[in-house]
């Protein structure tokens, strides 16, 4: 009993996504498709235990999940004609083809791509996005969605339902958009699995630090897009980032403390990871079109590279950057390069960036700057200074982890003997 | 799918008279072009809002003030309806409606028109008086 229910369990992780897209596409219909998986899931509780678990569990979920689509259409058509206004798109292959169609219409690989296109649509704000698209394609349920967001259930519900309803009333299309609209819908894509990773990779708030499930979602939707998409460097150039971030997930926290990359014992970093993301760091760069996530992906490789903090190659980090700022020249990427220059060409140089950043504004109520600021403060032996630049990014720091790391810090900075032992 | 597209502009008095002969202009060419196509349903430019009055029913009476339904930042200068595939299509038309009607840059707002179900017409139909009776 237990191994079909895991059985099934397994197909539902791992290929829900993949059968809901064909199913949408057939039905037109997100709620429709849904019902239908949901329904095949639960035959396939109801009969594996007696028949066995058949060879090629998705491809049986998929047919069971078809036919109840079938029943249902059907229902429906007799129960009323008018359910026009229910129909996700109007000339769906279903009806184009009367109540009948092949099993081989199913597995279309445009499909997820079509469904991460529809559910990132710009028409959606962007938390319906991320909603949508773990629900949809990462097959997680919706209290999962909520947990992992710290959300109230009924909030997230009703985010999912409210987006559902816009896709049809506003008519969505289901579609990969044409070349004109690509460059635009697509970062809107990356940016929604980017924004998963980057919640998994520091919650937000609460008492842990890493969101695994998140982390481990955004990168599977990662290689969906790499593997449907791989003419765009930037697809593999987002899942290398993810990737090298990913390797050192288990040396980032030690007994529930932070450990700053510097202090990381990188022997526990997973290799097959970094392994991996320079070899895809490499073949988007080949492509000879550079990118944000290329950029940000080939700073990371720099650092996975370096066998000791000491050998890391700061300058070649500071051009990195630079370049970046060429793309998105945003005060926390300005920031980045702030101590990318502190830590190769001198911490006075780096403290000098970073105040004139400061000048500007903006930074003030961000805990990194503050956290920045008193980190090179503190490399300079001015503690008092870096104190008071810790004691600034205290209240603004929301993740529980984080402020006990920046309090240690603090602590550390009040008490000269102790910062000096840290400074090694 | 029919969309009404909503444009937002600006007032903004003392528009030079060649930015709203080229504003004209380019309504003129898109409603041709969405005619020529045949996706065009209607367009109508809006008087301004000084000419606006606003009706509201209050306790069975009808209050009437001056002035439009809400003050905001742009205002609604006009309305294109276009029969659209999807979303994305009426967002590529919407992009090109000239949006500086009322002197400066503004929005277009898209909203599908989902028309009235049938059966609510069918209803009034039953209530209302034939031509014979």
């Amino acid at each position: 009993m237990v191994d079909v229910h895991s059985a099934a369990e397994v197909v539902f992780r791992r290929e829900s996504g993949r059968i809901l897209a064909g199913l949408i596409r057939i039905s037109g219909s997100f709620d429709r498709a849904e019902e239908a998986l949901q329904e095949a899931f639960a035959s396939a509780l109801a009969c594996w235990p007696e028949k066995g678990v058949p060879q090629n569990p998705a491809a049986w979920i998929m047919a069971a999940a078809h036919r109840k689509l079938i029943d249902a259409v059907r229902r429906d058509n007799t129960r009323s004609e008018k359910q026009e206004a229910l129909r996700y798109a109007a000339e769906s292959v279903f009806y184009k083809t009367g109540h009948e169609f092949e099993d081989a219409s199913m597995d279309v690989p445009d499909d997820r791509l079509r469904l991460l296109f529809t559910c990132c649509h710009p028409a959606l704000n962007q938390e319906a996005q991320v909603a949508l698209t773990l629900r949809t394609l990462g097959g997680l349920s919706t209290p999962e969605i909520a947990k992992a967001f710290l959300l109230p259930e009924p909030t997230l519900a009703q985010r999912i339902v409210r987006a559902k309803r816009k896709i049809q009333e506003a008519q969505i299309p289901y579609e990969v958009p044409p070349a004109s609209q690509l460059p635009e819908r697509l970062t809107s894509v990356q940016t929604v699995i980017y924004l998963i990773f980057n919640e998994g990779y520091t919650a937000a708030s609460g008492d842990q630090l890493v969101r695994t499930d998140l982390c481990s979602e955004a990168i599977r939707l990662g290689r969906v897009l790499g593997e449907l998409m791989p003419a765009e460097p930037e697809n593999l150039g987002l899942l290398a980032l993810m990737l090298l971030h990913d390797s050192r997930r288990d040396a980032r926290v030690m007994n529930g403390e932070l450990i700053t990359l510097e202090d990381q014992d990188r022997s526990l970093w997973d290799q097959t990871a970094i392994a991996e993301g320079l070899r895809l760091v490499e073949k988007a760069l080949s492509f000879g079109v550079s990118g944000p996530y290329q950029l940000q992906a080939a700073i990371a490789a720099l650092h996975a590279q370096a066998e000791a903090a000491a050998n890391t190659d700061w300058p070649q980090i500071a051009a990195l950057y630079e370049r970046l700022l060429q793309w998105s020249p945003s005060r926390v990427i300005a920031l980045n390069h702030a101590v990318a220059v502190a830590m190769s060409v001198g911490l006075e140089d780096g403290l000098k960036r970073i105040d004139d950043l400061a000048a500007a504004g903006e930074l003030d109520s961000y805990y990194l700057f503050h956290a920045a600021r008193a980190d090179i403060l503190r490399r300079l032996k001015r503690p008092v200074e870096a104190a008071e630049a810790y004691s600034r990014a205290l209240p603004l720091v929301t993740n529980a982890i984080e402020r006990s790391f920046l309090q240690h810090r603090l602590l550390r900075c009040l008490r000269p003997d102790d910062s000096l032992e840290n400074t090694q | 799918m029919r969309y009404m597209m909503l444009v937002y502009s600006k007032e903004q008095p003392g528009a030079s008279r060649e930015m709203s002969e080229r504003n004209y202009n380019g309504h003129r060419a898109l409603m041709d072009e969405a005619a020529r196509k045949g996706v065009f349903v209607a367009a109508e430019p809006l008087a301004p809002t000084s000419s606006a009055t606003t009706v509201r029913l209050q306790n069975g009476k009808a209050l009437v003030t001056d002035g439009p339904f809400a003050e905001t930042k742009e205002q609604l200068a006009g309305y294109y309806i276009l029969d659209c595939e999807n979303l994305d299509d009426a967002i590529e038309w919407a992009a090109r409606i000239p949006t500086a009607c009322r002197g400066a840059e503004g929005s277009v707002e898209i909203r599908p028109l989902p028309g009235i179900p049938e059966r609510t017409l069918e209803a009034t139909a039953g209530r209302a008086p034939g031509p014979n009776g």
